[in-house]
């Protein structure tokens, strides 16, 4: 007989094959994330006061009190967030993911994603594009108007035209473009393609001028990673039941916040094990060096955590030299994550990889037994708010979070009498 | 002077690559002395003989990584020498990108589908678990690592009989399992005589001389060497026995071993006397009366069991040698000619070995006509000790135990503790050092140019003193090996060191020359 | 007994240790795969006997 803890995790892992993440439609934060209110601001990681964020995190903070009009200049924000009076929250802690500083305000609009086979739900923003903007810490004029136009134009028509076609099929998408070279974390080329593809006749079908479709149409063109913010909240909508199965050693989620790294087991609850982020050593854009860079910052690693991301580099060629290494290297990376995991994934399969499905459910104690880390896939963001991408490159999470969630493990086993 | 430390927690690295990057780091500008290892007490113990200790370094555990240096702080840096570590280790690593290296023994089985044996040479106190695991998993296994206890060898052993699985070792040099040498072992032509050895060097020279001969082998299966103990009760022999009589490829069985445990040889020989097959038995020094009550054709030196394992084979007469290959004047005329070139005061053997069982063989013989000190001596006072450092009389040593190895690779993998005793104790008493030289897969890549460079360097050391080296060797190899045995005799020739086909005929012809020496 | 079957069969061998018996496996054509193997939790003696506690279990 299986013990009790294997059996958890097989029914952990039940979950997660199942999971059946849906675009379901939009709305405006504060209306649809649970506890959201006016002078909450969320942030990617685990939580962080004002005082320990970094300097992306702190730029993204300022920018979205802007945003929200809570505050009309730099310094006033800056007052403001210092003041104790706008409280900070993990997104994860609202059912939300956001990618590098994650910042979500109020009135920001937001994708609803819902896991149909447990019928929870999960939130993320819409994906800014890249240069100057918000979840690199930028709060300067141009990033505010995009913001608004975002708000303005791009969530009207792209919530009527959702609306229009009726829920989309997230993890079908997911799986045709792990096939098409994308592992949905650094590289989101073809899902952004088949989401544009997908939900095209609908945006022509909505009331918005023929001048504003065009503007969406380009944006989303111009924007390879837009589909990174359908992918996060699917990983997040698949992994959130995980987190409720006592007993089961399966990590559901993993964020850094630019400061910490932060994991979630399933057994051990809410608790975050937290550990300083590390600062990567990977493939820096031309002017750029270590010296710039933040510690690791985000929630996109959730795409790691529920088998994609970093776990299916070997299905992204395309981007292995953008995170330094080769397409051996790749294949490397990808087989030394069934070293750390449980099963196989059902739905999404590799085709170089033999169509082998995606290593799936981290198992804390392969983690700690075999001493490799998850690997994630990661863009590195300036230490100076604004900046923008300095780098790419693959990181790892703290072996002390893992460490210390064992030991945890253990005592709550050790309370519970259920050790000799 | 500065002396300095770094460590590095749970960080672990194979100690012999970490011995030969200690070595490269000696050669970085500034620095006196370096050592980088696990923190196991041995290491400790020779940072603190090295005077490298500081306080970081006494909280160490095996498990943790250290680099110790003492080095002059206008020259370099401790950063300097971390970073070098690092390239070095670095390199290492990249060397093997390519292909996927599983991180444990059952990843490992499904990546290698149909794997059937598994070599395991992890610290010794690991490697018991790892191969327990390999014999529950149906894989035969070949124990090179040494440390490991008696009681786990037992239980290891027990389970392979039970299971009808090899469990070669632990401290398993050599083995040659369907042709493939395995860890320290020669390239030799496949044939019809199967060997059990329980000896390493000792089953290398039997089996290169088996190939010399013109004949080869179907299997060599390696023991270890304790598995002739009262404890062990030769578990692993009576399996090898057995598995090579079944055996259809296998013709003629030869089984060496130093003289076991009383009950355990009789256990064998009773073994022996059931056996369908012809078996020849070297019991390097042992008990030649029982083992030909058992039927079986005992031995009276390694070279000897390869030449009657043949001579069963090819059904010919089956007589003792013990003399030379050459002719009797051809012998003669290089004594004389060696005796002619020395002074009337050199008068001493150096004996410095590689391979543990040739150094018992030379020893067996020699230590009946001479006085020698060594490692292995033949009475406790002419142990090593018993010369406190001076060097006088005749030496023989075993480079390879322990003692001489501390922090190092095995003389037959690194030539530089060899090369350092020709520089010590190759004095001007010297009348004849002799050498052996290794090949085969796991040795180093030279051992006949590193014996060479040492020759010619004590040679020109003596000519100051107006005196002459008398060096004699013999190549335990063939020419199939990486080395290759024609091109390691030609390099020993050229610095002028007198090449036997066998370790015995090297030591009768040292014997000679001693005898006339000391007339 | 099951070593006269390796005796019939293709040696197929996996290396835990030195890496350069590895090599030497490789260099001969000889079918190999190298184990990168470290002690249970990196030798991390405390890591290591939570590990076994929780292997304990039935």
């Amino acid at each position: 007989m299986a013990n009790f803890i294997d059996q958890a995790n097989k029914e952990a892992l039940k979950l997660m094959q199942n999971a059946q993440p849906t675009l379901i439609g939009m709305g405006i934060a504060k209306d649809t994330l649970p506890g959201m209110r006016e002078n909450l601001i969320l942030h990617a990681g685990p939580p962080v006061k004002w005082e320990d964020m970094s300097g992306p995190l702190r730029g993204a903070v300022v920018g979205g009190i802007i945003y929200q009009g809570l505050a009309e200049t730099v310094d006033e924000a800056k007052e403001l967030a210092a003041s104790g009076k706008i409280d900070f929250d993990s997104c994860h802690h609202h059912l939300a993911v956001g990618p590098m500083a994650g910042v979500v305000t109020a009135k920001m609009p937001v994708f609803i994603v819902k896991n149909l086979d447990q019928g929870n739900y999960a939130y993320c923003t819409m994906n800014e594009g890249l240069g100057e903007v918000l979840r690199f810490g930028a709060y300067g004029e141009n990033v505010i108007n995009h913001l608004n136009w975002m708000e303005k134009t791009l969530y009207p028509i792209l919530k009527e035209a959702i609306e229009i076609h009726g829920p989309i099929d997230i993890k079908s998408m997911n799986a045709q473009a792990l096939q098409m070279g994308d592992e949905m974390h650094n590289r989101n080329k073809a899902g952004t393609s088949l989401f544009i593809r997908e939900i095209a006749s609908s945006i022509v079908k909505t009331n918005a001028s023929e001048e504003d479709k065009v503007k969406v149409f380009d944006f989303l063109n111009s924007n390879d990673h837009f589909y990174l913010n359908l992918s996060m909240p699917g990983a997040k909508c698949t992994m959130d039941p995980v987190g409720k199965v006592k007993y089961s050693t399966i990590v559901y989620g993993m964020a850094r916040n630019g400061t910490e790294f932060g994991i979630r087991v399933a057994g051990l609850g809410e608790r975050w094990f937290t550990a300083p982020a590390e600062i990567i050593d990977g493939l820096y854009f031309p002017g750029y060096s270590m010296e710039d860079a933040n510690r690791d910052i985000g929630d996109s690693c959730i795409t790691e955590t529920s088998g994609i991301g970093g776990f299916a580099m070997a299905s992204a060629p395309a981007i292995v030299q953008f995170v330094g290494g080769t397409p051996a290297d790749a294949v490397q990376y990808t087989t030394s994550m069934y070293e750390i995991t449980l099963e196989e994934s059902v739905a999404y399969k590799m085709p170089n990889m033999n169509f082998r499905g995606v290593p799936t459910g981290i198992d804390i104690r392969k983690v700690v037994e075999t001493q490799i880390r998850p690997v994630i896939n990661t863009g590195i963001a300036s230490k100076h708010a604004g900046v923008g991408q300095v780098g790419a490159g693959v990181v790892r999470p703290p072996m002390k979070c893992f460490e210390d969630a064992l030991q945890a493990f253990v005592e709550m086993l050790d309370n519970e009498g259920l050790l000799d | 002077m500065k002396v300095n430390s770094m460590v590095r927690k749970n960080a672990y690295y194979d100690s012999v690559t970490l011995m030969i990057i200690s070595r490269e780091m000696k050669k970085i500008e500034g620095v006196d002395e370096v050592l980088v290892g696990m923190g196991t007490d041995l290491n400790v113990d020779l940072v603190e003989k090295l005077s490298l200790l500081t306080p970081e370094l006494e909280g160490i555990t095996p498990n943790d990584l250290f680099i110790a240096a003492k080095y002059d702080e206008s020259k370099c840096t401790m950063d300097q020498i971390i970073q070098a570590f690092d390239e070095q280790i670095n390199a290492k690593q990249d060397a093997s990108a390519g292909d996927y290296q599983p991180p444990t023994l059952s990843s490992a089985v499904e990546h290698l589908k149909g794997a059937n044996l598994v070599q395991i040479s992890i610290p010794g106190r690991y490697a018991a678990r790892e191969a327990e695991d390999a014999l529950n998993k149906g894989l035969n296994v070949m124990l090179f690592s040494d440390n490991v206890s008696v009681e786990d060898e037992l239980k290891l052993k027990k389970k392979a009989v039970e299971k009808g699985l090899l469990m070669m070792g632990p401290d398993c040099g050599t083995a040659i399992i369907n042709g493939v040498p395995l860890c320290f072992a020669n390239v030799l032509r496949r044939g019809a005589i199967g060997v059990v050895g329980a000896s390493g060097t000792g089953t290398q020279e039997v089996t290169v001389c088996i190939d010399k001969l013109g004949e080869g082998v179907s299997q060599v299966i390696g023991t270890g060497g304790r598995d002739l103990s009262e404890p062990i009760n030769g578990l692993m022999m009576s399996l090898g026995i057995d598995a090579l009589e079944s055996d259809p490829e296998t013709k003629v069985i030869v089984l060496i071993s130093k003289p076991p445990a009383p009950s355990v040889e009789k256990k064998i020989l009773s073994k022996v006397s059931n056996c369908r097959k012809p078996v020849v038995v070297d019991f390097i020094g042992g008990d030649a009366e029982a083992i030909l009550e058992a039927g079986a054709i005992p031995c009276v030196s390694l070279e000897d069991a390869a030449r009657k394992a043949v001579a069963a084979l090819r059904g010919e007469e089956i007589a003792a040698f013990e003399g030379f290959d050459a002719p009797e004047n051809e012998i003669n005329a290089i004594v004389d000619k060696a005796v002619a070139s020395l002074k009337p005061d050199q008068k001493n053997l150096r004996a410095l070995y590689t391979g543990g069982t040739l150094t018992d063989e030379a020893m067996k013989f020699l230590g009946e006509n001479y006085q020698i000190y060594s490692n292995i001596p033949m009475t406790p006072d002419m142990a090593i000790e018993a010369l406190e450092g001076e060097i006088k009389g005749h030496i023989c040593l075993d480079l390879g135990e322990d003692e001489f190895t501390r922090g190092r690779p095995h003389p037959m993998i690194d030539p530089l503790t060899r090369s350092e005793f020709f520089d010590s104790h190759v004095d001007g008493t010297t009348a004849v050092v002799l050498v052996d030289c290794v090949l085969g897969y796991g040795s180093n890549a030279d051992p006949a140019g590193a014996v060479a460079e040492s020759v010619n360097s004590a040679r020109a050391r003596l000519a100051k003193e107006g005196k002459e080296l008398v060096a004699v060797a013999s190549v335990c190899g063939t020419d199939k090996d990486p080395q290759d045995l024609k091109k390691s005799v030609a390099t020993l020739k050229e610095a002028g060191v007198i090449v036997m086909p066998s370790n015995m005929q090297a030591v009768r012809l040292v014997d000679r020359i001693l005898a006339r020496v000391s007339e | 007994m099951k070593v006269n079957e390796l005796f019939k069969s293709e040696l197929k061998v996996i290396n835990m240790g030195l890496e350069s018996f590895y090599q030497d496996m490789k260099s001969q054509d000889v079918s190999a795969i190298h184990v990168n193997w470290k002690p249970a939790a990196g030798g991390n003696e405390k890591m290591a006997a939570l590990l076994a506690r929780m292997k304990s279990l039935q």
